[in-house]
């Protein structure tokens, strides 16, 4: 991979695929708020591209999510009368660990390929590199959500479809993936980062875990909004606390690259 | 200019940081056996309680104490790392590793000694509290953390990712207690409400207890203090003597 070539010039592979029209895009150091959007959108566009050609983080995922829904259907199924009563603790449980599966790809795909020198050499702002692979990986949690909800509308006969479950599944992944694409690139050079990752997240990540299930049984039991708005005030308080500071710290990461 | 130093290193008498460290190893062992004998015969038994809960209910005091040191290690932790990052000193850094050593060390303390007395107290060894549950939360943030130092070999690239991990790991702490607070009761509003681990209060009980739990707070706080420091000259010579060794291979 070329290291010193900056990104707004295609790679001649890439430019030969004519199904994809690739618009160069204007990297501009400083410039505006659209400005500094239109290059986290670039970093984000990035990785959406690879990953609907390669398809390895969402099908990692989602057959992870899948298998471990049918695990935990079978393993819940002698002995709990109703399915209502885990689906809650099955849900963010599978979100989280199939989470980790995709956000240790988000830098260490750029890592193995040796493409991280050249992310990095990119007349971008640290932090729109960042709110990129945030963005991505938002999208790819997303998606494997949008298919783990009718999956296990199917194994365990209850519908998750609510405003309010959608809304906490929303900030939570938000805040999931604000957290662990930080982590990510902290553990990114590390031998042992598909190991480490989840050691170092999931403590981080109780919070959104316990906000998350409380939220949905609240939502299961038939409550109004009234009585489980405050979880949906703890993962909104979570995602701006743990973006501000990723926003802060993110340029610290590879200072010495 | 290394060798100059590590030679004068060698020669080296008694300092009088030496002297004061030692002086306070020599307190912190006066003071932990100064708050056994308050804990376990000086205080009063509590006299609401009776049996197995009236001895049990002298692990409080330990209990407490743990707690008070692992607090003072995780603030040590965030300060350090914070000041670090500002700072770039590797002197902060080690700071927050042995803050954190020693808090999480005594947060084992904590979590084991309301273990042995949540037995007898509750007749559970363990329960969803949200302060056990935030307290067990935190030790696993920490020994992560250490984990996580031991996979990195770069000097300072180890000091400013632990840095970063130990600022989102403290400011984690607060948002699982609230959330582990509300997650126990229907209603949201619990600021302020009734504290499950409230021991009565003290006053009314007797002053030996009231005096006693200062003892042991104080005496903790002096065994934190004793510990840290060790650990961080250790940390510091560690270093240095990494730094030597790599002076003599070049």
């Amino acid at each position: 991979m070329n290291v010193s070539a900056p990104p707004q010039q295609t790679h001649p592979d890439v430019a030969s695929q004519a199904t994809v029209s690739l618009r160069p895009v204007q990297m501009r150091v400083g410039g505006g708020v659209a400005a500094y959007w239109r290059k986290v959108w670039a970093i984000a566009h990035k990785d959406l591209r690879a990953e609907v050609r390669a398809k390895e983080i969402f099908s990692t995922m989602s057959a992870f999510s899948v298998l471990a829904v049918l695990v935990f259907g079978l393993a819940f199924d002698l002995r709990v009368p109703q399915a209502e009563m885990v689906v809650p603790g099955v849900l963010w449980g599978v979100l989280l660990f199939g989470g980790v599966l995709g956000l240790h790809r988000s830098f260490g795909s750029e890592v193995d390929r040796g493409n991280l020198a050249g992310l990095l050499l990119a007349p971008v702002d640290r932090s729109a590199i960042y709110f990129g692979k945030v963005l991505a990986h938002l999208a790819f949690l997303l998606a494997t959500e949008g298919m783990l909800l009718p999956v296990m509308l199917v194994i365990f006969d209850v519908n998750l479809f609510r405003p309010g479950i959608l809304a906490g599944l929303l900030l939570g992944t938000l805040g999931y993936v604000a957290v662990g694409t930080l982590f990510a690139a902290l553990t990114a050079s590390s031998r042992s980062r598909e190991t480490m990752l989840p050691i170092l997240l999931l403590p981080v990540m109780v919070p959104v875990f316990v906000a998350g299930v409380g939220l949905t049984v609240a939502s299961l039991d038939g409550r109004s909004f009234a009585d489980y708005r405050h979880w949906l005030a703890i993962l909104a308080i979570y995602d701006m606390i743990f973006l501000t500071l990723a926003f802060v710290v993110f340029d610290l990461i590879w200072e010495d690259a | 200019m290394g060798t100059v130093t590590a030679s004068k290193t060698m020669r080296r008498r008694l300092t009088g940081w030496d002297v004061a460290a030692l002086l306070l190893n020599l307190t912190a062992v006066g003071a932990m056996a100064l708050v056994m004998w308050a804990a376990l015969l000086y205080a009063r038994p509590a006299v609401n309680l009776a049996g197995d809960e009236q001895i049990a209910q002298r692990i409080f005091y330990i209990h407490m104490g743990c707690n008070i040191g692992a607090l003072a290690g995780f603030l040590c932790s965030l300060v350090g790392s914070g000041l670090y990052l500002f700072t770039r000193r590797l002197d902060w850094d080690r700071v927050a590793q042995a803050g954190v050593e020693v808090g999480t060390l005594f947060g084992c303390g904590t979590i084991l000694t309301g273990i042995f007395w949540a037995k007898p107290a509750w007749n559970t060894y363990w329960t969803w509290d949200p302060r056990l549950t935030t307290a067990t939360i935190t030790v696993l943030l920490y020994v992560a953390y250490l984990l996580f130092r031991n996979g990195i070999d770069n000097r300072h690239t180890r000091a400013r990712f632990g840095s970063i991990y130990a600022v989102f790991a403290f400011l984690s702490v607060p948002l699982t207690y609230y959330s582990a607070r509300w997650f126990r009761s229907i209603h949201p509003v619990v600021f302020g409400g009734s504290n499950p681990e409230a021991q009565g209060d003290f006053e009314t009980i007797g002053p030996t207890m009231s005096q006693t739990l200062s003892i042991a707070m104080v005496g903790f706080l002096v065994l934190y203090v004793a510990l840290m420091w060790l650990r961080w000259r250790q940390l510091r010579l560690a270093d240095r003597l990494e730094e030597l060794r790599e002076e003599l291979e070049t």
